[in-house]
């Protein structure tokens, strides 16, 4: 470990450039966090308005709006933009944020690479989107763009889909080569690797799975694209090749994906719980030894994906038994944030309030889970509602709520300015009884045989699919009331304290003031 | 900044880092022979093997146990060909060689060219079936309206589970032409 680097003093505190090219040429890890926020947040709402889309057709049995063909682009472009524009450069842009100031570090390990991994993100999504206009339609084989939809039966503009992704994960490459290189090397003296606060262990864990899985994810759209025209044959029978295998591939890189959009969410909330618990954090080692855990065995149960695309029973018994073991670690963290609370002088600020949202919500995203791992069941669950209301309570329940915790319990520091309390918990109340008449509806509709994907449905079905559409309105509407408190809260506000909240603990809250200077720690701070 | 962060950062361990992603990408492509050779070991995947007509063995049939063997043909859209056994099925002992045959038909009025992948069920059986002779070892060609008699000798290795008492192998004739 070297130390933070000491700064020549006529630069000192200078604030950044003005004008647009300020955010342009930025290599300061606070400016490039927030675009890497706002890009986001504008995911969120793209993403979410095709979400809108979706619910409107399915508002009744019958075609009533779209077309199943648009229908379908919808559901691919919405789990796409989701996955790869909201979820993860959301947690990338409050790695930038919090990371150095953390770790007591002055920036980024590597500044410039920083600027171009995120500066490639806008070219990426925007020619995803642009498929939208073009002859035959965008991309509609779903996220997971299994062969040989994607490659034989695909629309042209398939091409702009496959060069998209190769820049997202040329962008995600880099920006966790980023967050490597400064969390073992720009550390403050002092500050231990069992020091760290947990955000940064789970993002170091998070960036170690996304430099292992991002370049086979490149490798299988590689391969798609030469099957398409370069007279390959890796996923084409008639060649030789197998669409089996691309199953096996993509799936190699889709069950660590899942883990790279929760580990850091378990970083957030193993900040915030303590926080307003007033409590140090129960069981900090075992949490790191169980988010490596996780890590680990993401890499050996991709195929409780494909229980139904047939395996002979020992694959199913080993990936069954593979799957429920990750309920383990995932047992050890849960357990240790309830014990975080137990006796705790608990208070429930905004932030605290989606943490819970979090635990609670999580959960029972984690136990729909266990249900589907188990492989003679999931013959019945796989491919209907009950797999969308799964992934739905872990992602959005999960690591969306994790991020806007995030948000709420990091705003004030970053800005200065105090969001407005009240404002705070009806958005909480809000999303949280919407999000509930939204998604848990959809379990029982999978249950019932629903598939997903789909834009019509059989009548019985219909009630359950109204109320969730009249809940998936309310939590888009939520996310609108979002985007104005995060303006207000930027333009002002009751002024933030320098430690924020009573309980805080971490350098970014004891060290720096409220909002901190524009280069933070150009001396390293001093580790008790 | 007049001093970039980045000068702290040993380039070696740095390299290390750069390397992983590299090697990842390599390792997806790498996965394609794995995924062959895996299937090929476990004789999953419904992939049948291949054996030399003079690596056979005589004494090695077992007349105590007879398998059914039953013959599927297909045809993937595309080729405009009629395919299918010319006998269902037969009753064969391990490690006896056996001959079928199975006839296509083109009803196109131009040359066109198939390549035939077999599917062997239950997947199991897949590594004790082999073939001395196949026509889905070449590609096919025929000529406008053609019909060809294609032979097949296949041998069932006498150390299949002694549980399998039927399989069914399947032909998918795939169109190679171009366009």
């Amino acid at each position: 470990m070297t130390t933070a680097t000491t700064h020549d003093d006529a630069h000192d505190d200078h604030g950044p450039a003005k004008g647009l090219m300020r955010w342009v040429t930025t290599t300061n890890h606070k400016d490039i966090g927030t675009l890497y926020l706002w890009l986001a947040f504008i995911m969120l709402l793209t993403g979410g308005s095709m979400a809108m889309v979706i619910r409107a057709e399915l508002f009744q049995p019958g075609l009533q709006f779209v077309q199943p063909e648009f229908f379908n682009q919808m559901t691919t472009l919405h789990g796409l933009i989701m996955v790869f524009g909201a979820i993860m450069p959301a947690f990338v842009g409050l790695a930038n944020w919090l990371i150095p100031m953390m770790i007591g570090a002055p920036d980024m390990a590597l500044p410039r690479m920083n600027n171009w991994s995120f500066w490639i993100l806008p070219f990426a999504f925007t020619m995803l989107a642009s498929t939208l206009l073009m002859e035959g339609g965008a991309p509609a084989f779903g996220w997971t763009f299994y062969a040989p939809l994607s490659t034989t039966f695909a629309p042209e503009s398939t091409d702009y889909f496959i060069f998209a992704v190769h820049l997202m994960g040329i962008s995600s490459v880099m920006g966790a080569i980023n967050v490597i290189a400064t969390i073992l090397n720009m550390r403050a003296p002092g500050m231990t690797l069992m020091k760290m606060p947990l955000f940064v262990w789970t993002w170091l864990i998070t960036a170690y799975l996304l430099i292992a899985v991002m370049p086979v994810l490149a490798g299988v759209v590689t391969m798609m694209l030469t099957d398409r025209h370069f007279g390959t044959s890796f996923f084409d029978a008639a060649g030789g090749g197998d669409p089996v295998m691309f199953q096996h591939i993509f799936w190699f890189f889709g069950h660590p994906e899942v883990y790279i959009m929760i580990l850091p969410a378990f970083g957030i909330i193993s900040a915030i719980i303590p926080t307003f618990a007033r409590k140090q954090l129960f069981g900090y080692s075992s949490m790191v030894y169980a988010t490596a855990s996780i890590a680990i065995l993401s890499f050996m149960v991709w195929a409780h994906h494909m229980f139904t695309v047939g395996m002979p029973v020992a694959g199913e018994l080993y990936f069954m038994y593979a799957t429920i073991l990750i309920s383990v670690p995932t047992g050890v963290k849960v357990f240790n944030w309830v014990t975080t609370m137990w006796k705790g002088s608990m208070t429930f600020e905004t932030p605290m309030l989606w943490a819970l949202g979090f635990i609670v919500m999580f959960t029972i995203g984690g136990f729909s889970g266990l249900m589907l791992g188990v492989a003679p069941v999931d013959t019945q669950y796989h491919d209907t509602y009950f797999v969308v209301a799964h992934f739905h309570y872990v992602l959005v329940t999960g690591a969306l709520y994790s991020i806007i915790a995030a948000f709420y319990y990091w705003v004030p520091k970053w800005t200065g300015n105090m969001y407005n309390e009240t404002h705070g918990k009806i958005h909480f109340w809000w999303s949280t009884i919407s999000v509930n008449v939204l998604f848990f509806p959809q379990h029982f509709v999978g249950l019932a045989g629903m598939p997903r994907r789909i834009p019509d449905y059989s009548l019985q079905f219909a009630e359950f699919n109204a109320i969730s559409s009249i809940g998936g309105f309310a939590f888009g509407l939520a996310q609108i009331f979002f985007l104005y408190i995060i303006i207000k809260t930027i333009k002002g506000g009751k002024k933030a304290t320098d430690k924020v909240w009573e309980g805080a603990t971490g350098l970014e809250f004891e060290a720096l003031p409220s909002p901190p200077p524009y280069h933070s720690f150009n001396t390293a701070p001093e580790i008790k | 900044m007049s001093e970039a962060p980045g000068k702290l950062i040993p380039r070696s361990q740095l390299a290390k880092i750069v390397l992983i992603p590299i090697l990842m990408f390599g390792f997806g492509f790498a996965l394609v022979p794995l995924y062959d050779v895996f299937c090929d070991i476990t004789g999953l995947n419904g992939k049948t093997g291949r054996i030399e007509a003079s690596a056979i063995d005589a004494n090695q049939v077992d007349t105590s146990r007879t398998i059914e063997v039953r013959f599927l043909a297909n045809t993937a859209s595309g080729l405009p060909w009629s395919f299918e056994p010319v006998i269902k099925k037969m009753s064969v002992h391990p490690g006896q060689v056996y001959e079928a045959q199975y006839r296509v038909r083109s009803s196109a009025d131009i040359v066109t060219t198939g390549q035939a992948i077999p599917s062997v069920s239950p997947g199991l059986a897949a590594k004790h079936f082999n073939k001395t002779e196949c026509f889905c070892f070449s590609q096919q060609k025929l000529n406008a309206r053609e019909q060809r008699d294609m032979p097949l000798r296949f041998i069932i290795g006498n150390d299949i589970d002694d549980k399998i008492e039927q399989i069914t192998l399947s032909y998918t004739f795939f169109s190679v032409d171009k366009g």
